[in-house]
């Protein structure tokens, strides 16, 4: 048996770490050792890839339960206008983004894109508005050049500020309202994607009500010096389990989500990726701030238009996954591939393997069916809607 | 007999028969299987060729061949239920048995006592 010959992402052991590339480790380190975890390296960073349930178990649990995730590598930033009028410092945002950030109301969270001028995704980005302030996430791989970026673009109107010293935590699934109300009851009261700056054991926190799993939950931003008391707090609850970054992959498959490196890159525009739903009207053609965002002639068109490729949900017909950079055909015999699997696995909660990829003119196939090859034999897969499980967000 | 290799995979030799599968060791490293595909009876490989693959939620590995000869059975449990190679990877999750086509490979592979060096070398690593 060779572990892992073909194994996409995080898979790497730790010993394979090129010596004198320093891995840089989350606050909650030293908890993830005590519970067991087994580290991988990830976009710089030593995290836990799973604990010794497993990431089956895991998987299970945060559907069943509620799941704690250390997200601390993520990027976080603040915005401000430097005059105070928060509105300059939307109108900066709406610059680089094609979502409606004006009318983002304080006390609101929004899915963006930070796209590129040829309509591409330079990342995707959680981007909230407190009061005078901008609160944006950002994906951990992609944060430095997302900083130079945003200062770049920014910085005239706005100051930009990185919170180094944050930790970022989710808590994920159909208990965990119960147990974060334990420590803070004011949390009952969000609905999907409110965002608060909350008080949780004496810690100043900003809590969401979002997440990466399809499930309920919350997203808590929290001092670094805090995030151990916290997780332990929370922890305490047997509802709740410490969750890794292999069940948190398996979830978002499942929930139809974008992975920023898989579904999502330089080359993908929104409309190829099946998130126009995140660009509002207001943005649109028509719209009284239409365009004025990188890459929006040809994103307008392809709203206008469609576009030349769509990320689509697949359902492999058999019990094998058909796994990342699978290449998709439109019959059994065919050599010119007419997409790619941009995420593909075993769906723990589907019981039954699923993917996500791109496919040219998936409306013109017959019988709404894609092949792939695995092991040199050309395998059917079934064109699905995404997600996969139904979503329970509190909306 | 019980014969290793250093792919974590286990053989026993019974006769000119060889029942292999993968390591307690192994399993653990995997994680919980998800799906199993195994070789075709009747089918002859060398040593060292991909014979079967074992998938876990993540990640999807090759099992090799460990010696050359024939693919006499397969055990069908493993891939009605693959958490069987979890759960008892040395018993009931065995993987296929192969006819020894020549015996001087067998001799080479490692010994129990061997492979639990192999092991400790890796878990202190």
């Amino acid at each position: 048996m060779r572990h892992g010959t073909r194994s996409c992402c995080v898979g790497a052991d730790m010993s394979e770490v090129v010596a004198g590339e320093r891995l840089k480790r989350t606050p909650l380190h030293q908890l993830h050792l005590d519970l067991g975890a087994r580290m991988v390296p990830f976009a710089g960073y030593e995290m836990p890839v799973q604990y010794p349930n497993g990431i089956l178990k895991e998987h299970l649990h945060v559907r069943a339960a509620a799941g704690l995730f250390d997200v601390s590598h993520m990027g976080q930033f603040e915005i401000r206008s430097r005059n105070g009028d928060s509105e300059d410092a939307a109108r900066a945002l709406e610059s680089i983004v094609p979502m409606d950030i004006l009318g983002l109301a304080s006390g609101r969270q929004r899915y963006a894109l930070l796209t590129n001028e040829d309509g591409g995704v330079r990342d995707d980005l959680m981007i909230a508005r407190l009061g005078e302030r901008f609160l944006i996430v950002a994906n951990a791989a992609c944060k430095d050049a997302d900083e130079a970026y945003l200062r770049q673009t920014m910085s005239r109107a706005c100051t930009i500020e990185r919170l180094e010293d944050r930790a970022l935590l989710a808590l994920q699934g159909p208990r965990a309202e119960a147990a974060l109300a334990r420590l803070a009851p004011e949390v009952r009261s969000m609905r999907f994607m409110d965002l608060r700056a909350v008080e949780v054991m004496n810690a100043a926190c900003t809590v969401s009500r979002s997440g990466y799993t399809g499930e309920d939950g919350f997203e808590i931003s929290l001092p670094a010096s805090h995030a151990e008391a916290v997780a332990q707090a929370l922890l305490e609850n047997s509802d709740v389990a410490m969750i890794g970054l292999g069940a948190r992959d398996s979830l978002r498959l499942e929930a139809g989500l974008c992975l920023y490196g898989s579904e999502l890159d330089v080359t993908t525009t929104p409309v190829e990726a099946a998130l126009e739903w995140s660009i509002q009207k207001v943005r649109r053609a028509g719209g009284s701030r239409e365009g004025n965002f990188p890459g929006a002639p040809k994103i307008l068109h392809q709203l206008a238009n469609g576009a030349p490729r769509r990320r689509v949900g697949l359902r492999p017909e058999g019990r094998a996954p058909i796994r990342r950079g699978a290449e998709l055909f439109s019959d059994q015999d065919t050599a010119d591939a007419i997409g790619v699997i941009t995420s593909g696995g075993y769906g723990p909660s589907v019981n039954a393997p699923v993917a996500m990829g791109y496919v040219a003119r998936a409306g013109e196939l017959t019988g709404g069916r894609v092949y792939a090859d695995l092991r040199g034999t050309r395998v059917p897969l079934r064109l699905s809607g995404l997600p996969f499980i139904p979503t329970t967000y509190k909306r | 007999m019980l014969k290793f290799t250093q792919d974590h995979e286990w053989l026993l030799i019974e006769g000119d028969s060889a029942t292999i599968g993968i390591t307690q060791y192994a399993q653990e490293q995997l994680g919980d299987l998800v799906f199993v595909e195994l070789p075709k009876p009747g089918r002859s490989v060398d040593a060292g060729a991909a014979a079967a693959v074992v998938e876990s939620v993540k990640a999807a590995s090759d099992v090799y061949a460990p010696i050359a000869g024939e693919i006499v059975e397969i055990n069908q449990s493993v891939v009605d239920e693959p958490s069987l190679v979890n759960s008892d990877p040395m018993g009931k999750g065995w993987l296929f048995k192969m006819k020894i086509a020549d015996r001087s490979q067998v001799e080479a592979l490692m010994d129990e006592q061997a492979y639990h060096a192999v092991i400790d070398k890796a878990a202190s690593a």
